[in-house]
């Protein structure tokens, strides 16, 4: 067998692995139907729960639109963490760098009036640099004085987030006529274009051209890993930094850029949600996508390919999981444990393997993050 | 005496950090007229005139710049330091509190008590992490003890919910014990699978089963605070130490075992040793995977407790991910302390102090925007993070899974 069908059976039984713990977990919560006895109440929820997950993720034309508009952050998002462990930094910071992209295109969307052909790309390039700035501090801070980056970026999202809400209650950010921390609209010719555009009257389908700018990201990511000097020294310096130093890289000044370019691709997710989905922005607009990205990087492997894949299937579950809790009362919680199980078995081949008492090799995983020293 | 560049550098930062305090005192702290009252029991007070005393604080600072940037002060930089950052937060209060007055002691009473998840997860990561584990998932133990025990104790009592608290951070140490060590995982992806586990599964549980049983699953008494006899009639440090529930005194216990255990016991040894270095220690006959094991399961236990602290020590049930990235400050506070328990001790009580300023500051209506006292505690961490601390070195092997020859 070969090498990719033997990783595509692995991750398939991962994911197999894990909706079948999932669907005990629903079975045994059910307490009510289970109290009276009555287990087959609980096997229908259970049915009708994983039949809602697939029909929401693709089951239509809109479950589609559902999941590439929940795939479009994570993936930008995603990128943000993989390429800073390619470098050998641990990102925990893609909220913070996604809400100051988020503000500086939302600033540049509402600030200025121009033909739409300038106007987006001025704005996505807004909210790059806007990540970007924000990403360099950790990377500074790091190659100035050697503070850990997982404790800068943790408080870096705190600062970021309070920061938005009290710039979203200023004159400048504000809303006319609401009290709470809720922006201004971009211009309409700010807004991306909405990828199912020309089908005029299905404004329920949200997918937005932040998708396409997402696939571009991941490209360039994939270019600059394979085909420049830049990405290479940054690679050495996440395998061995002394090593990288000693070959005579200026492994400090990487760190700066490295985070800086994960930032501006965690700048750009802010900036798509904000020109795309919603056309303002809140307190809540990064969510829990900045957490959830570092998943989205683990399952990927901090590959290209493997970020992409693995934000589609996160934005699948997504939008099934909506409808799941639309059609049950499994609520939405499931998926976040849904998606750990996958991580934790694609992580684990050998307790695959031993799951389903398959013979021969296992590939183990390669180690992500080289301990706290690096 | 030899100098370094590395620290002679230090040194400087350090004297412009004092000339940055002092601006602060001149330009911020001298803008509010009026006195401050500090209540230190329930009838007396101090009263600081805020004005005044930023003035003099401001011309103490300029003066210690001076002697640091010309010729530095050598043995006494450390007490100086602690002195001028406890007198410019004295000052900062007093700025805040101008013209009006607040509990002094029930600020410091609060810190305390919401140091202890904190401290207790960093205590668990440094258990693990000093035998050669990463441990991501504090914050995972913290939040999944908290579900169980709130759940357990609602449903019997709380020493049997503390105990479930206990187990629950035992297992989920277990979960990343096997995976990293007998199925070699990642580290860091066990511990973040984890802690998505726990926030999913709790958030899960608390809408499937205890929003609909409320009053019989997720609803207690949390512990009162036990007045230690003598001790508790100290004035001023009393109040804030020693009339504190069953958790403080329990943390303060914890660092204090941790620490003698790691550096003056045989099992603090070994597991240093297989931290550092496991093949040596794997050659001189330690049992590198099972201490680990071992140590692992500890961790989860105190983590645990920690976890408990939320519905049995304070609030009295769960809420959906009321831990709220605890776990992730005593991630920080394990690194800001060099993975010593002391140094824990020190980031989580820095922590919630800021947390407890803001709870009692933001009352007051100071003009400045109560975003940015919210935001404190992150920037002041950053502050002493890379200004004063710098790179940490980490346990050598954390990260590595270890092979049996």
């Amino acid at each position: 067998m070969s090498e990719t069908l033997k990783s595509l059976r692995f991750t398939l039984l991962a994911v197999v692995a894990a909706l079948v713990v999932s669907a005990f977990i629903i079975v045994i919560t059910d307490i009510e139907a289970l109290g009276n006895g009555d287990f087959g109440t609980a096997l229908s929820t259970l049915r009708t729960a994983y039949w809602g997950l697939f029909k929401g993720a693709f089951g239509s034309l809109r479950a589609i639109s559902n999941t590439i508009t929940g795939a479009t952050p994570l993936l930008l998002a995603g990128l943000a963490v993989s390429s800073a462990f390619k470098a050998g930094l641990f990102n925990i910071g893609a909220t913070g760098q996604m809400l100051a992209g988020a503000m500086t295109g939302l600033w540049v969307g509402f600030a200025f009036q121009l033909p739409p052909l300038i106007h987006v790309p001025l704005a996505l390039i807004a909210s790059a640099i806007g990540g970007a700035l924000f990403g360099a501090i950790p990377g500074a801070l790091k190659a100035r004085t050697g503070a850990h980056e997982v404790i800068t970026t943790i408080m870096l999202n705190g600062i970021a987030s309070f920061t938005v809400l009290w710039l979203l209650k200023t004159e400048a950010f504000k809303r006319e006529g609401r009290d709470d921390a809720i922006s201004k609209f971009v211009e309409e010719s700010a807004r991306l274009p909405r990828l199912f555009g020309f089908m005029g009257k299905r404004i329920d389908l949200l997918a937005h051209s932040g998708f396409i700018v997402a696939l571009l990201a991941t490209a360039v990511f994939w270019w600059l890993l394979r085909k420049t000097t830049l990405g290479f020294e940054m690679q050495a310096t996440g395998f061995n930094q002394e090593a990288a130093k000693y070959a005579g890289m200026r492994t400090k000044s990487l760190m700066v850029v490295s985070m800086a370019i994960a930032g501006s691709f965690a700048g750009l997710a802010g900036g798509s949600e904000v020109l795309g989905l919603y056309g303002y922005a809140s307190a809540t607009v990064a969510g829990d996508i900045g957490f959830d990205a570092i998943a989205v990087a683990l399952l990927g492997r901090s590959t290209p390919i493997g970020t992409l894949v693995a934000a589609i299937l996160f934005g699948a579950l997504q939008a099934g999981g909506r409808q799941m809790q639309v059609d049950t009362d499994v609520p939405i919680d499931l998926i976040i444990v849904l998606r750990a199980l996958i991580v934790m078995f694609i992580a684990a081949p050998l307790l695959v393997k031993a799951m389903f008492r398959i013979k021969g090799e296992a590939k183990s995983f390669g180690q992500t993050f080289r301990g706290w020293g690096g | 005496m030899v100098v370094s560049a590395e620290q002679r550098k230090r040194a400087r930062n350090v004297g412009f950090a004092y000339l940055v305090l002092a601006m602060v005192c001149f330009f911020v702290f001298t803008r509010r007229p009026g006195d401050a009252g500090f209540k230190i029991s329930e009838t007396s007070q101090f009263t600081l005139p805020a004005q005044g005393f930023g003035w003099a604080l401001g011309i103490v600072l300029v003066a210690i710049a001076a002697a640091q940037l010309l010729r530095g002060l050598g043995k006494l930089s450390n007490v100086v330091l602690a002195l001028a950052t406890a007198a410019f937060f004295m000052s900062f209060l007093a700025w805040a509190a101008a013209g009006d007055s607040f509990s002094f002691v029930g600020m410091l009473q609060d810190t305390v008590s919401r140091s202890v998840p904190i401290t207790l997860g960093a205590i668990g990561g440094i258990l693990s992490e000093r035998s050669g584990v990463i441990n991501i998932s504090i914050e995972g133990m913290l939040l999944a003890a908290a579900c169980t025990s709130a759940i357990a104790a609602s449903l019997t009592n709380l020493w049997l919910g503390t105990l479930v608290g206990v187990l629950t951070g035992m297992a989920l140490a277990a979960v990343l014990a096997v995976m990293s060590i007998r199925y070699k995982v990642d580290q860091v992806i066990v511990g973040f699978a984890i802690n998505f586990f726990a926030l999913g599964i709790t958030s899960f549980i608390s809408f499937r089963v205890l929003v609909p049983n409320r009053d019989t699953m997720n609803n207690l008494l949390p512990v009162m605070p036990i007045r230690i006899p003598v001790l508790a009639d100290i004035p001023f440090f009393g109040g804030i130490f020693f009339d504190q529930t069953i958790f403080v005194y329990f943390s303060f216990l914890a660092v204090a075992v941790t620490t003698w255990g790691l550096y003056r016991t045989k099992w603090g040894l070994r597991t240093r040793a297989i931290g550092e270095y496991p093949k040596a220690a794997g050659t001189l006959g330690v049992d590198v995977n099972k201490l680990r094991y071992r140590n692992l399961l500890l961790a989860g236990g105190v983590a645990g407790i920690g976890g408990a602290w939320w519905p049995i020590g304070i609030v009295g049930r769960f809420d959906q991910n009321i831990t709220n990235g605890r776990g992730f400050i005593a991630l920080a506070a394990v690194i800001f302390g060099r993975w010593h328990p002391v140094g824990a001790l020190c980031g989580a009580l820095v922590f919630a102090l800021s947390e407890a300023v803001r709870l009692k500051i933001g009352n007051f209506d100071t003009g400045i925007p109560s975003e940015f006292l919210i935001m404190a505690p992150y920037v002041v961490t950053i502050i002493v993070v890379a200004g004063f601390i710098g790179a940490s070195r980490a346990p050598k092997a954390a990260g590595q899974p270890y092979e049996d020859q």
